[in-house]
């Protein structure tokens, strides 16, 4: 508060600012970030299963615009957010278990999550044929 | 110093946990172990579901796909628990962020109307296919 005369005793937590970078820090922001892009994506996820309720002729406009290359790319960015978000999801698991808390296990398992985001989307379309150029 | 650590400001406001937080806690973390199994799920079924050479093929597919029983339930099951976990994870993003007291109460309003709004949609959408 602005106007609050006596002196704050209570300790503070360092600010934002004053930390130094870490992957656990980034890892943290990004699961916030990809949560509420996931929240978006949930919307698109509705909207399609609406889309089938509603019969060919509305299908035909969400086929058309998420088979563009601007619709492929939403979904593409989409299906990263989500692996990114599960697999950073069950490793916020295991420290609610109080388990890899050390500093060297801590950053592996951060930029595993990274990695696992981006190759597990890779992996999915690949599984899909949705990877131009590759039939499975 | 008193043994308290709560401020003047703290004290006369006399606020303090809103005692329902572990719930909270915990109910985002069981949905999102429900979710570890329906996500990757549900992702792999529809991407083989929703293949085909034309609109018409995809549409066809996709319409067989959510017909079936199993597909039908897994998917409301992953759609609804979603959404869930989605609610509690927004509110928590609203709450932390959005200081202007107003703008929250209308925020957290919002996102508890959106949430029931997309899960009505996707219910109704999943059984009049499947039902149909």
């Amino acid at each position: 508060m602005a106007n609050q005369v006596e002196a704050d005793k209570r300790p503070l937590s360092p600010h934002l600012q004053v930390w130094k970078f870490h992957p656990t820090m980034l890892t943290s922001i990004m699961q916030r970030i990809t949560g509420v892009g996931n929240a978006l994506g949930v919307a698109i996820v509705v909207g399609w299963l609406f889309a089938i309720a509603s019969g060919g002729d509305i299908y035909r406009c969400y086929d058309v615009f998420f088979t563009s290359i601007f619709g492929k790319i939403i979904l593409f960015g989409f299906t990263v957010s989500v692996m990114y978000h599960l697999a950073q999801g069950v490793r916020f698991l295991f420290w609610d278990m109080g388990k890899g808390f050390t500093p060297a296990v801590a950053n592996f398992w951060s930029y595993f999550t990274i990695a696992f985001g981006v190759l597990g989307a890779v992996g999915v379309w690949f599984f899909a044929g949705l990877i131009p150029g590759v039939a499975v | 110093m008193s043994n308290s650590m709560r401020t003047p400001l703290g004290k006369v406001r006399g606020l303090g946990s809103a005692r329902d937080g572990a719930g909270h806690f915990i109910a985002q973390r069981v949905s999102a172990v429900a979710l570890v199994f329906l996500v990757p799920w549900f992702l792999v079924s529809l991407l083989c579901a929703t293949r085909g050479d034309d609109t018409a093929a995809r549409f066809a597919n996709a319409e067989a796909w959510l017909s079936h029983p199993f597909n039908a339930i897994l998917v409301l099951l992953a759609v609804c628990g979603t959404i869930y976990h989605m609610r509690l994870g927004l509110q928590v993003v609203i709450e932390d962020y959005i200081t202007g007291h107003t703008m929250r109460i209308a925020l957290l309003i919002l996102n508890t109307f959106a949430s029931y709004g997309l899960i009505a949609a996707a219910v109704f959408s999943v059984l009049k296919v499947a039902v149909a």
